[in-house]
Protein backbone atom coordinates (compact mmCIF):
# COMPACT_ATOMS: atom_id res chain seq x y z
CA UNK A 1 0.00 0.00 0.00
CA UNK A 2 1.32 3.39 -0.98
CA UNK A 3 2.24 5.69 1.84
CA UNK A 4 4.45 8.05 -0.12
CA UNK A 5 2.15 11.04 -0.24
CA UNK A 6 1.83 11.76 3.44
CA UNK A 7 4.24 10.44 6.07
CA UNK A 8 3.07 8.92 9.30
CA UNK A 9 2.36 11.39 12.03
CA UNK A 10 5.79 12.23 13.50
CA UNK A 11 6.51 10.69 16.87
CA UNK A 12 6.39 13.23 19.69
CA UNK A 13 9.72 12.72 21.43
CA UNK A 14 9.58 15.76 23.70
CA UNK A 15 8.19 13.87 26.73
CA UNK A 16 11.22 11.57 26.49
CA UNK A 17 13.39 14.64 26.93
CA UNK A 18 11.80 15.00 30.36
CA UNK A 19 13.51 11.77 31.42
CA UNK A 20 16.82 13.01 30.03
CA UNK A 21 16.37 16.35 31.82
CA UNK A 22 15.69 14.64 35.17
CA UNK A 23 18.72 12.38 34.74
CA UNK A 24 20.91 15.28 33.64
CA UNK A 25 19.87 17.48 36.55
CA UNK A 26 20.58 14.65 38.98
CA UNK A 27 23.95 14.11 37.30
CA UNK A 28 24.90 17.67 38.13
CA UNK A 29 23.86 17.28 41.77
CA UNK A 30 25.29 13.81 42.36
CA UNK A 31 29.02 14.30 42.03
CA UNK A 32 30.02 10.63 41.70
CA UNK A 33 29.34 8.92 38.36
CA UNK A 34 29.00 5.38 39.80
CA UNK A 35 26.50 6.67 42.36
CA UNK A 36 24.54 8.51 39.67
CA UNK A 37 24.56 5.45 37.37
CA UNK A 38 23.48 3.18 40.22
CA UNK A 39 20.65 5.53 41.16
CA UNK A 40 19.62 5.82 37.52
CA UNK A 41 19.50 2.07 36.93
CA UNK A 42 17.64 1.52 40.20
CA UNK A 43 15.21 4.32 39.34
CA UNK A 44 14.52 2.87 35.92
CA UNK A 45 13.93 -0.58 37.44
CA UNK A 46 11.59 0.87 40.06
CA UNK A 47 9.82 2.85 37.34
CA UNK A 48 9.31 -0.30 35.29
CA UNK A 49 7.68 -2.08 38.26
CA UNK A 50 5.41 0.94 38.76
CA UNK A 51 4.63 0.82 35.05
CA UNK A 52 3.48 -2.81 35.30
CA UNK A 53 1.12 -1.87 38.14
CA UNK A 54 -0.14 1.34 36.52
CA UNK A 55 -0.49 -0.05 32.98
CA UNK A 56 -3.51 -2.06 34.08
CA UNK A 57 -5.18 1.03 35.50
CA UNK A 58 -4.48 3.14 32.43
CA UNK A 59 -5.87 0.39 30.20
CA UNK A 60 -9.03 0.16 32.31
CA UNK A 61 -9.52 3.91 32.40
CA UNK A 62 -8.61 4.37 28.76
CA UNK A 63 -11.04 1.84 27.38
CA UNK A 64 -13.75 1.74 29.97
CA UNK A 65 -13.62 5.28 31.34
CA UNK A 66 -13.70 3.69 34.79
CA UNK A 67 -11.94 5.46 37.66
CA UNK A 68 -10.97 2.35 39.59
CA UNK A 69 -9.76 3.50 42.97
CA UNK A 70 -9.80 -0.15 43.99
CA UNK A 71 -6.92 -1.01 41.66
CA UNK A 72 -4.56 -1.16 44.63
CA UNK A 73 -6.37 -4.15 46.10
CA UNK A 74 -5.22 -6.26 43.14
CA UNK A 75 -1.68 -5.06 43.76
CA UNK A 76 -1.88 -6.18 47.40
CA UNK A 77 -3.54 -9.44 46.39
CA UNK A 78 -0.74 -10.17 43.91
CA UNK A 79 1.80 -9.53 46.65
CA UNK A 80 0.12 -11.80 49.21
CA UNK A 81 -0.45 -14.60 46.71
CA UNK A 82 3.22 -14.37 45.68
CA UNK A 83 4.27 -14.49 49.34
CA UNK A 84 2.06 -17.53 49.91
CA UNK A 85 3.34 -19.37 46.85
CA UNK A 86 6.94 -18.65 47.75
CA UNK A 87 6.21 -19.73 51.34
CA UNK A 88 4.65 -22.99 50.11
CA UNK A 89 7.71 -23.63 47.97
CA UNK A 90 9.77 -23.20 51.16
CA UNK A 91 13.54 -23.01 51.52
CA UNK A 92 13.78 -20.17 48.98
CA UNK A 93 17.03 -19.24 50.65
CA UNK A 94 18.88 -22.17 49.10
CA UNK A 95 17.78 -21.90 45.48
CA UNK A 96 20.10 -21.45 42.51
CA UNK A 97 19.53 -18.61 40.02
CA UNK A 98 17.49 -20.80 37.67
CA UNK A 99 15.41 -22.27 40.48
CA UNK A 100 14.94 -18.80 41.97
CA UNK A 101 13.68 -17.46 38.66
CA UNK A 102 11.27 -20.40 38.42
CA UNK A 103 10.05 -19.83 41.99
CA UNK A 104 9.49 -16.11 41.38
CA UNK A 105 7.85 -16.87 38.03
CA UNK A 106 5.41 -19.27 39.68
CA UNK A 107 4.67 -16.81 42.48
CA UNK A 108 4.14 -13.86 40.13
CA UNK A 109 2.08 -16.00 37.74
CA UNK A 110 -0.17 -17.13 40.59
CA UNK A 111 -0.54 -13.54 41.80
CA UNK A 112 -1.46 -12.48 38.30
CA UNK A 113 -3.98 -15.28 37.81
CA UNK A 114 -5.75 -14.76 41.16
CA UNK A 115 -5.87 -10.98 40.69
CA UNK A 116 -7.33 -11.48 37.20
CA UNK A 117 -10.07 -13.80 38.45
CA UNK A 118 -10.92 -11.54 41.40
CA UNK A 119 -10.93 -8.65 38.91
CA UNK A 120 -13.70 -10.40 36.97
CA UNK A 121 -15.83 -10.60 40.11
CA UNK A 122 -14.99 -7.00 41.03
CA UNK A 123 -16.13 -5.80 37.59
CA UNK A 124 -19.32 -7.83 37.74
CA UNK A 125 -20.37 -6.86 41.26
CA UNK A 126 -19.06 -3.33 41.76
CA UNK A 127 -18.08 -1.67 38.50
CA UNK A 128 -20.76 -2.79 36.05
CA UNK A 129 -23.64 -1.03 37.83
CA UNK A 130 -21.80 2.31 37.72
CA UNK A 131 -20.50 2.55 34.15
CA UNK A 132 -20.56 6.17 33.02
CA UNK A 133 -20.94 7.54 36.58
CA UNK A 134 -17.57 8.81 37.74
CA UNK A 135 -18.51 9.91 41.24
CA UNK A 136 -20.22 6.61 42.00
CA UNK A 137 -17.24 4.75 40.50
CA UNK A 138 -14.86 6.53 42.86
CA UNK A 139 -17.04 5.82 45.89
CA UNK A 140 -17.82 2.19 45.12
CA UNK A 141 -14.31 1.23 44.05
CA UNK A 142 -12.89 2.90 47.18
CA UNK A 143 -15.39 0.81 49.13
CA UNK A 144 -14.21 -2.26 47.24
CA UNK A 145 -10.65 -1.37 48.16
CA UNK A 146 -11.53 -1.18 51.85
CA UNK A 147 -13.43 -4.47 51.75
CA UNK A 148 -10.59 -6.11 49.84
CA UNK A 149 -8.04 -4.88 52.35
CA UNK A 150 -10.12 -6.22 55.25
CA UNK A 151 -10.50 -9.58 53.52
CA UNK A 152 -6.74 -9.75 53.08
CA UNK A 153 -6.40 -9.09 56.83
CA UNK A 154 -8.89 -11.90 57.54
CA UNK A 155 -6.93 -14.37 55.39
CA UNK A 156 -3.31 -13.36 56.01
CA UNK A 157 -3.59 -11.34 59.22
CA UNK A 158 -3.14 -7.62 59.79
CA UNK A 159 0.63 -7.58 60.12
CA UNK A 160 3.50 -7.35 57.70
CA UNK A 161 4.77 -10.56 56.12
CA UNK A 162 8.45 -10.71 55.28
CA UNK A 163 9.20 -11.78 51.75
CA UNK A 164 12.90 -12.51 51.37
CA UNK A 165 14.25 -12.89 47.88
CA UNK A 166 15.28 -16.38 46.83
CA UNK A 167 19.02 -16.88 47.19
CA UNK A 168 19.69 -16.86 43.46
CA UNK A 169 18.25 -13.35 43.11
CA UNK A 170 20.14 -11.78 46.00
CA UNK A 171 23.17 -9.62 45.41
CA UNK A 172 24.18 -7.42 42.53
CA UNK A 173 25.12 -7.95 38.92
CA UNK A 174 28.80 -7.45 38.13
CA UNK A 175 28.83 -4.15 36.23
CA UNK A 176 31.91 -2.14 35.28
CA UNK A 177 32.95 1.08 37.04
CA UNK A 178 31.60 0.36 40.53
CA UNK A 179 28.04 0.64 39.24
CA UNK A 180 25.62 -1.53 41.19
CA UNK A 181 22.39 -3.10 39.98
CA UNK A 182 20.59 -5.65 42.13
CA UNK A 183 19.77 -8.89 40.34
CA UNK A 184 16.11 -8.60 41.28
CA UNK A 185 15.90 -5.04 39.97
CA UNK A 186 17.38 -6.24 36.69
CA UNK A 187 14.73 -8.98 36.57
CA UNK A 188 12.00 -6.48 37.41
CA UNK A 189 13.23 -4.19 34.63
CA UNK A 190 13.14 -7.11 32.20
CA UNK A 191 9.57 -7.95 33.22
CA UNK A 192 8.52 -4.30 32.88
CA UNK A 193 10.07 -3.99 29.43
CA UNK A 194 8.45 -7.25 28.35
CA UNK A 195 5.03 -6.05 29.53
CA UNK A 196 5.55 -2.73 27.74
CA UNK A 197 6.61 -4.44 24.50
CA UNK A 198 3.70 -6.89 24.72
CA UNK A 199 1.19 -4.09 25.31
CA UNK A 200 2.57 -2.05 22.41
CA UNK A 201 2.53 -5.12 20.18
CA UNK A 202 -1.05 -6.00 21.06
CA UNK A 203 -2.34 -2.42 20.93
CA UNK A 204 -0.59 -1.40 17.71
CA UNK A 205 -0.09 -4.57 15.70
CA UNK A 206 -3.21 -6.63 16.25
CA UNK A 207 -6.84 -6.14 15.41
CA UNK A 208 -7.68 -6.62 19.09
CA UNK A 209 -5.47 -3.65 19.84
CA UNK A 210 -7.12 -1.55 17.13
CA UNK A 211 -10.45 -2.52 18.66
CA UNK A 212 -9.34 -1.50 22.14
CA UNK A 213 -8.02 1.85 20.89
CA UNK A 214 -11.22 2.43 18.96
CA UNK A 215 -13.25 1.57 22.06
CA UNK A 216 -11.34 4.23 23.97
CA UNK A 217 -12.53 6.82 21.43
CA UNK A 218 -16.10 5.87 20.53
CA UNK A 219 -17.76 2.86 22.12
CA UNK A 220 -21.07 3.32 20.33
CA UNK A 221 -19.43 3.24 16.91
CA UNK A 222 -17.49 0.10 17.82
CA UNK A 223 -20.84 -1.58 18.56
CA UNK A 224 -22.22 -0.24 15.27
CA UNK A 225 -19.40 -2.09 13.52
CA UNK A 226 -20.58 -5.35 15.09
CA UNK A 227 -18.28 -5.80 18.08
CA UNK A 228 -19.51 -6.45 21.62
CA UNK A 229 -17.76 -3.81 23.64
CA UNK A 230 -19.03 -5.26 26.94
CA UNK A 231 -17.05 -8.47 26.39
CA UNK A 232 -14.03 -6.40 25.52
CA UNK A 233 -14.55 -4.40 28.74
CA UNK A 234 -14.61 -7.54 30.87
CA UNK A 235 -11.48 -8.89 29.20
CA UNK A 236 -9.64 -5.60 29.61
CA UNK A 237 -10.67 -5.28 33.26
CA UNK A 238 -9.42 -8.80 34.00
CA UNK A 239 -6.18 -8.09 32.11
CA UNK A 240 -5.73 -4.81 34.00
CA UNK A 241 -6.29 -6.58 37.33
CA UNK A 242 -3.88 -9.36 36.34
CA UNK A 243 -1.21 -6.78 35.48
CA UNK A 244 -1.78 -5.20 38.89
CA UNK A 245 -1.33 -8.64 40.45
CA UNK A 246 1.92 -9.16 38.55
CA UNK A 247 3.11 -5.69 39.53
CA UNK A 248 2.09 -6.34 43.15
CA UNK A 249 4.16 -9.53 43.24
CA UNK A 250 7.18 -7.71 41.79
CA UNK A 251 6.68 -4.69 44.11
CA UNK A 252 6.45 -6.97 47.18
CA UNK A 253 9.66 -8.76 46.24
CA UNK A 254 11.24 -5.36 45.60
CA UNK A 255 10.17 -4.20 49.10
CA UNK A 256 10.83 -7.72 50.50
CA UNK A 257 7.61 -7.53 52.49
CA UNK A 258 3.86 -7.32 52.06
CA UNK A 259 1.29 -5.47 54.15
CA UNK A 260 -2.49 -5.27 53.73
CA UNK A 261 -2.12 -1.49 53.29
CA UNK A 262 0.30 -1.71 50.37
CA UNK A 263 -2.51 -1.39 47.83
CA UNK A 264 -3.67 1.91 49.26
CA UNK A 265 -0.07 3.11 49.43
CA UNK A 266 0.71 2.43 45.78
CA UNK A 267 -2.69 3.73 44.63
CA UNK A 268 -1.53 7.34 45.07
CA UNK A 269 1.66 6.63 43.17
CA UNK A 270 -0.05 4.97 40.22
CA UNK A 271 -2.66 7.71 39.90
CA UNK A 272 0.18 10.24 39.76
CA UNK A 273 1.79 8.14 37.03
CA UNK A 274 -1.28 7.85 34.82
CA UNK A 275 -2.13 11.54 35.24
CA UNK A 276 1.43 12.50 34.27
CA UNK A 277 1.35 10.14 31.29
CA UNK A 278 -2.08 11.19 30.01
CA UNK A 279 -5.13 9.22 31.08
CA UNK A 280 -5.48 6.11 28.95
CA UNK A 281 -2.09 6.33 27.25
CA UNK A 282 0.18 3.27 27.53
CA UNK A 283 3.24 5.12 26.26
CA UNK A 284 2.46 8.04 28.58
CA UNK A 285 2.12 5.63 31.49
CA UNK A 286 5.51 4.14 30.60
CA UNK A 287 7.28 7.51 30.44
CA UNK A 288 5.45 8.77 33.54
CA UNK A 289 6.41 5.66 35.54
CA UNK A 290 10.06 6.00 34.55
CA UNK A 291 10.03 9.70 35.49
CA UNK A 292 8.51 8.90 38.89
CA UNK A 293 10.96 6.03 39.47
CA UNK A 294 13.98 8.14 38.56
CA UNK A 295 12.90 11.12 40.61
CA UNK A 296 12.07 8.97 43.65
CA UNK A 297 15.55 7.44 43.61
CA UNK A 298 17.42 10.68 43.03
CA UNK A 299 15.41 12.51 45.69
CA UNK A 300 15.74 9.60 48.10
CA UNK A 301 19.50 10.08 47.82
CA UNK A 302 19.71 13.87 47.58
CA UNK A 303 16.85 15.02 49.84
CA UNK A 304 15.06 12.08 51.46
CA UNK A 305 12.54 14.25 53.28
CA UNK A 306 11.36 15.74 49.98
CA UNK A 307 11.07 12.37 48.18
CA UNK A 308 7.31 11.94 48.57
CA UNK A 309 6.59 15.55 47.70
CA UNK A 310 8.76 15.26 44.58
CA UNK A 311 6.17 13.08 42.76
CA UNK A 312 3.43 15.62 43.37
CA UNK A 313 5.76 18.42 42.24
CA UNK A 314 6.56 16.46 39.09
CA UNK A 315 2.86 15.98 38.36
CA UNK A 316 2.16 19.68 38.85
CA UNK A 317 5.08 20.65 36.60
CA UNK A 318 4.01 18.24 33.86
CA UNK A 319 0.39 19.42 34.00
CA UNK A 320 1.50 23.05 33.75
CA UNK A 321 3.48 22.06 30.63
CA UNK A 322 0.88 19.69 29.16
CA UNK A 323 -2.48 19.95 30.94
CA UNK A 324 -3.69 16.63 29.55
CA UNK A 325 -0.50 14.76 30.38
CA UNK A 326 2.53 13.77 28.33
CA UNK A 327 0.64 11.76 25.70
CA UNK A 328 -3.03 12.79 25.81
CA UNK A 329 -5.61 10.36 24.43
CA UNK A 330 -8.70 11.74 22.75
CA UNK A 331 -10.60 14.11 24.98
CA UNK A 332 -9.49 12.53 28.25
CA UNK B 1 -41.64 -4.57 -4.87
CA UNK B 2 -40.44 -6.33 -1.71
CA UNK B 3 -39.23 -4.40 1.31
CA UNK B 4 -35.98 -5.31 2.96
CA UNK B 5 -36.86 -3.19 5.99
CA UNK B 6 -40.26 -2.36 7.36
CA UNK B 7 -41.20 -0.20 10.34
CA UNK B 8 -44.72 -0.64 11.67
CA UNK B 9 -46.07 1.77 14.27
CA UNK B 10 -42.68 2.37 15.85
CA UNK B 11 -42.57 4.58 18.94
CA UNK B 12 -39.35 5.72 20.61
CA UNK B 13 -38.92 7.50 23.92
CA UNK B 14 -35.66 9.12 24.96
CA UNK B 15 -35.90 9.66 28.67
CA UNK B 16 -39.11 11.57 29.28
CA UNK B 17 -39.40 12.66 25.65
CA UNK B 18 -41.65 10.87 23.19
CA UNK B 19 -39.79 11.30 19.87
CA UNK B 20 -41.28 8.81 17.40
CA UNK B 21 -45.07 8.62 17.38
CA UNK B 22 -45.80 5.50 15.35
CA UNK B 23 -43.47 5.50 12.36
CA UNK B 24 -44.57 3.40 9.38
CA UNK B 25 -41.88 3.05 6.75
CA UNK B 26 -41.05 0.63 3.93
CA UNK B 27 -37.52 0.44 2.53
CA UNK B 28 -37.53 -1.49 -0.76
CA UNK B 29 -34.65 -3.87 -1.44
CA UNK B 30 -31.86 -2.73 -3.78
CA UNK B 31 -33.21 0.81 -3.91
CA UNK B 32 -32.21 4.11 -2.38
CA UNK B 33 -34.86 5.56 -0.08
CA UNK B 34 -34.56 9.15 1.06
CA UNK B 35 -35.82 10.13 4.50
CA UNK B 36 -36.58 13.83 4.51
CA UNK B 37 -38.05 16.24 7.00
CA UNK B 38 -37.49 19.40 8.94
CA UNK B 39 -35.05 19.59 11.84
CA UNK B 40 -36.43 17.69 14.81
CA UNK B 41 -38.83 15.62 12.70
CA UNK B 42 -37.37 12.35 14.02
CA UNK B 43 -35.15 11.24 11.11
CA UNK B 44 -32.00 10.58 13.13
CA UNK B 45 -34.02 8.93 15.89
CA UNK B 46 -35.54 6.62 13.27
CA UNK B 47 -32.10 5.52 12.06
CA UNK B 48 -30.81 5.07 15.60
CA UNK B 49 -33.89 3.06 16.55
CA UNK B 50 -33.42 0.77 13.54
CA UNK B 51 -29.76 0.32 14.54
CA UNK B 52 -30.72 -0.59 18.12
CA UNK B 53 -28.97 2.41 19.62
CA UNK B 54 -32.28 3.55 21.05
CA UNK B 55 -34.96 1.00 21.88
CA UNK B 56 -38.36 1.14 20.21
CA UNK B 57 -40.89 1.39 23.02
CA UNK B 58 -43.66 0.02 20.78
CA UNK B 59 -44.13 -1.24 17.23
CA UNK B 60 -42.31 -3.70 14.99
CA UNK B 61 -39.15 -3.40 12.94
CA UNK B 62 -38.82 -6.19 10.39
CA UNK B 63 -35.55 -6.74 8.54
CA UNK B 64 -35.51 -9.40 5.86
CA UNK B 65 -38.55 -11.10 7.39
CA UNK B 66 -37.17 -11.10 10.94
CA UNK B 67 -38.32 -8.89 13.80
CA UNK B 68 -35.31 -6.98 15.07
CA UNK B 69 -36.65 -4.35 17.47
CA UNK B 70 -35.34 -6.31 20.46
CA UNK B 71 -31.92 -7.09 18.96
CA UNK B 72 -28.81 -5.30 20.17
CA UNK B 73 -26.60 -3.16 17.94
CA UNK B 74 -23.74 -5.64 17.37
CA UNK B 75 -26.23 -8.34 16.33
CA UNK B 76 -27.81 -5.97 13.80
CA UNK B 77 -24.40 -5.00 12.44
CA UNK B 78 -23.51 -8.67 12.10
CA UNK B 79 -26.78 -9.20 10.23
CA UNK B 80 -25.54 -6.76 7.59
CA UNK B 81 -26.87 -3.35 8.65
CA UNK B 82 -24.28 -0.58 8.51
CA UNK B 83 -24.75 2.85 10.03
CA UNK B 84 -23.01 6.09 9.13
CA UNK B 85 -23.97 8.60 11.84
CA UNK B 86 -24.30 12.31 11.34
CA UNK B 87 -21.03 12.91 13.22
CA UNK B 88 -19.45 10.23 11.00
CA UNK B 89 -18.14 8.18 13.96
CA UNK B 90 -14.58 8.26 12.69
CA UNK B 91 -11.93 6.97 15.08
CA UNK B 92 -9.74 10.06 14.85
CA UNK B 93 -6.66 8.59 16.50
CA UNK B 94 -6.65 5.51 14.32
CA UNK B 95 -5.20 5.66 10.83
CA UNK B 96 -7.40 5.47 7.74
CA UNK B 97 -6.12 1.90 7.32
CA UNK B 98 -7.08 0.93 10.87
CA UNK B 99 -10.53 2.49 10.51
CA UNK B 100 -11.16 0.32 7.46
CA UNK B 101 -9.65 -2.78 9.05
CA UNK B 102 -11.99 -2.43 12.00
CA UNK B 103 -15.01 -2.15 9.71
CA UNK B 104 -14.02 -5.34 7.88
CA UNK B 105 -15.14 -7.85 10.46
CA UNK B 106 -14.03 -10.86 8.43
CA UNK B 107 -10.42 -9.66 8.12
CA UNK B 108 -8.00 -10.23 10.98
CA UNK B 109 -5.31 -8.13 9.30
CA UNK B 110 -5.08 -5.65 6.48
CA UNK B 111 -3.69 -8.38 4.21
CA UNK B 112 -6.98 -10.25 4.52
CA UNK B 113 -9.04 -7.38 3.11
CA UNK B 114 -10.77 -7.98 -0.19
CA UNK B 115 -8.26 -6.21 -2.45
CA UNK B 116 -10.69 -5.87 -5.37
CA UNK B 117 -13.18 -4.13 -3.09
CA UNK B 118 -10.45 -1.97 -1.60
CA UNK B 119 -9.33 -0.93 -5.09
CA UNK B 120 -12.95 -0.10 -5.93
CA UNK B 121 -13.12 2.11 -2.84
CA UNK B 122 -9.84 3.81 -3.77
CA UNK B 123 -11.30 4.66 -7.18
CA UNK B 124 -14.37 6.11 -5.48
CA UNK B 125 -12.42 7.88 -2.74
CA UNK B 126 -8.84 8.54 -3.91
CA UNK B 127 -8.04 10.51 -0.74
CA UNK B 128 -8.25 7.33 1.31
CA UNK B 129 -5.32 5.84 -0.57
CA UNK B 130 -3.36 9.06 -0.33
CA UNK B 131 -3.87 9.34 3.43
CA UNK B 132 -3.74 5.59 4.12
CA UNK B 133 -1.45 5.75 7.16
CA UNK B 134 -2.56 9.17 8.32
CA UNK B 135 -4.59 9.66 11.54
CA UNK B 136 -8.20 9.92 10.42
CA UNK B 137 -8.76 12.84 12.77
CA UNK B 138 -6.50 14.97 10.58
CA UNK B 139 -8.61 14.51 7.45
CA UNK B 140 -10.85 17.30 6.19
CA UNK B 141 -14.59 17.11 6.85
CA UNK B 142 -15.28 15.81 3.36
CA UNK B 143 -12.52 13.22 3.54
CA UNK B 144 -13.84 12.03 6.89
CA UNK B 145 -17.27 11.62 5.35
CA UNK B 146 -15.75 9.59 2.51
CA UNK B 147 -13.97 7.41 5.05
CA UNK B 148 -17.19 6.94 7.02
CA UNK B 149 -19.01 5.78 3.90
CA UNK B 150 -16.07 3.64 2.75
CA UNK B 151 -16.10 1.98 6.15
CA UNK B 152 -19.72 1.04 5.63
CA UNK B 153 -18.86 -0.32 2.17
CA UNK B 154 -15.63 -2.21 2.92
CA UNK B 155 -17.64 -5.43 3.09
CA UNK B 156 -20.92 -6.10 1.29
CA UNK B 157 -23.77 -4.91 3.52
CA UNK B 158 -27.44 -5.65 3.16
CA UNK B 159 -28.65 -2.25 4.33
CA UNK B 160 -26.89 1.08 4.73
CA UNK B 161 -28.29 3.73 7.06
CA UNK B 162 -26.64 7.06 6.31
CA UNK B 163 -27.40 10.23 8.25
CA UNK B 164 -26.96 13.59 6.49
CA UNK B 165 -23.73 12.86 4.64
CA UNK B 166 -23.68 16.20 2.80
CA UNK B 167 -23.96 18.30 5.94
CA UNK B 168 -21.24 20.93 6.08
CA UNK B 169 -19.51 19.76 2.90
CA UNK B 170 -18.21 22.07 0.17
CA UNK B 171 -20.16 21.87 -3.11
CA UNK B 172 -17.34 19.99 -4.88
CA UNK B 173 -17.34 17.41 -2.09
CA UNK B 174 -21.11 17.05 -2.35
CA UNK B 175 -20.72 16.19 -6.03
CA UNK B 176 -18.13 13.52 -5.18
CA UNK B 177 -20.47 12.21 -2.54
CA UNK B 178 -23.34 11.96 -5.00
CA UNK B 179 -21.09 10.01 -7.37
CA UNK B 180 -20.10 7.62 -4.59
CA UNK B 181 -23.71 7.07 -3.56
CA UNK B 182 -24.63 6.46 -7.20
CA UNK B 183 -22.03 3.72 -7.24
CA UNK B 184 -23.77 2.21 -4.24
CA UNK B 185 -27.05 2.30 -6.14
CA UNK B 186 -25.41 0.61 -9.12
CA UNK B 187 -24.12 -2.03 -6.72
CA UNK B 188 -27.80 -2.64 -5.81
CA UNK B 189 -27.17 -1.98 -2.14
CA UNK B 190 -30.28 -1.04 -0.16
CA UNK B 191 -29.82 2.42 1.32
CA UNK B 192 -31.90 4.54 3.70
CA UNK B 193 -30.47 8.03 3.48
CA UNK B 194 -31.38 10.97 5.70
CA UNK B 195 -30.78 14.25 3.92
CA UNK B 196 -31.62 17.93 4.31
CA UNK B 197 -30.24 18.91 0.91
CA UNK B 198 -33.14 18.41 -1.48
CA UNK B 199 -30.81 18.64 -4.49
CA UNK B 200 -28.93 15.56 -3.24
CA UNK B 201 -32.19 13.82 -2.44
CA UNK B 202 -33.61 14.46 -5.89
CA UNK B 203 -30.39 13.34 -7.60
CA UNK B 204 -30.21 10.04 -5.78
CA UNK B 205 -33.53 8.90 -4.40
CA UNK B 206 -35.69 6.16 -5.88
CA UNK B 207 -38.19 6.50 -3.07
CA UNK B 208 -38.86 9.11 -0.48
CA UNK B 209 -40.46 9.27 2.93
CA UNK B 210 -41.07 12.59 4.61
CA UNK B 211 -41.27 12.83 8.39
CA UNK B 212 -42.89 15.44 10.57
CA UNK B 213 -43.34 15.42 14.33
CA UNK B 214 -42.18 11.83 14.73
CA UNK B 215 -44.35 10.33 11.97
CA UNK B 216 -44.00 9.54 8.28
CA UNK B 217 -46.44 11.95 6.63
CA UNK B 218 -45.68 11.11 3.01
CA UNK B 219 -44.17 8.14 1.18
CA UNK B 220 -43.84 7.50 -2.53
CA UNK B 221 -41.62 7.74 -5.57
CA UNK B 222 -38.96 10.45 -5.54
CA UNK B 223 -39.92 11.60 -9.03
CA UNK B 224 -43.44 12.33 -7.81
CA UNK B 225 -42.21 14.65 -5.04
CA UNK B 226 -39.54 16.21 -7.27
CA UNK B 227 -42.16 17.26 -9.80
CA UNK B 228 -44.71 18.59 -7.34
CA UNK B 229 -43.53 21.91 -5.99
CA UNK B 230 -46.69 22.46 -3.99
CA UNK B 231 -46.20 19.11 -2.24
CA UNK B 232 -42.61 20.03 -1.41
CA UNK B 233 -43.78 23.34 -0.04
CA UNK B 234 -46.39 21.63 2.09
CA UNK B 235 -44.19 18.79 3.35
CA UNK B 236 -40.79 20.38 3.59
CA UNK B 237 -41.47 24.07 3.64
CA UNK B 238 -39.26 24.68 0.64
CA UNK B 239 -39.60 25.51 -3.01
CA UNK B 240 -37.57 23.67 -5.58
CA UNK B 241 -36.48 26.92 -7.12
CA UNK B 242 -34.51 27.73 -4.00
CA UNK B 243 -33.05 24.26 -3.54
CA UNK B 244 -32.06 23.30 -7.08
Amino acid sequence: MSSDAIPRQPFDARPLQLLAAIALAAGLLVSSFPTWATLTLSGLAMGLIIFVIASGLTLVFGLMDVLNFGHGVFVALGGFIAATVLGVQGAVGDLSLGASLLAVGLAAGAGMAVAGVVGLAFERMLVRPVYGMHLKQILITMGGMIIGEEMIKMIWGPGMIALPLPQGLRGALPLPGDVVLDKFRALAALVGLTVFAALLLVLNRTKLGVLIRAGVQDREMVECLGYRIRRLFIGVFAAGSALAGLGGAMWSLYQQSVTPQMGAQVNTLIFIVIIIGGLGSTLGCFVGALAVGLLANYMGFLAPKAALFSNIALMVAVLLWRPQGLYPVGGK
Amino acid sequence: MSSLLSLQGVHTHIGAYHILHGVDLEVPAAQLTMLLGRNGAGKTTTLRTIMGLWRASAGRIVFDGREIQAEDTPTLAQAGIAYVPENMGIFGELSVRENLLLAARQARSIEQLDTARLDWLFVLFPALKKFWLYPAGRLSGGQKQMLAIARAMIEPRRLLLIDEPSKGLAPAMVLSLIEALRELKNDRTTVLLVEQNFGVARALGDHVAVMDDGRVVHAGAMTELAQDEALQQRLLGLSLGVHQ
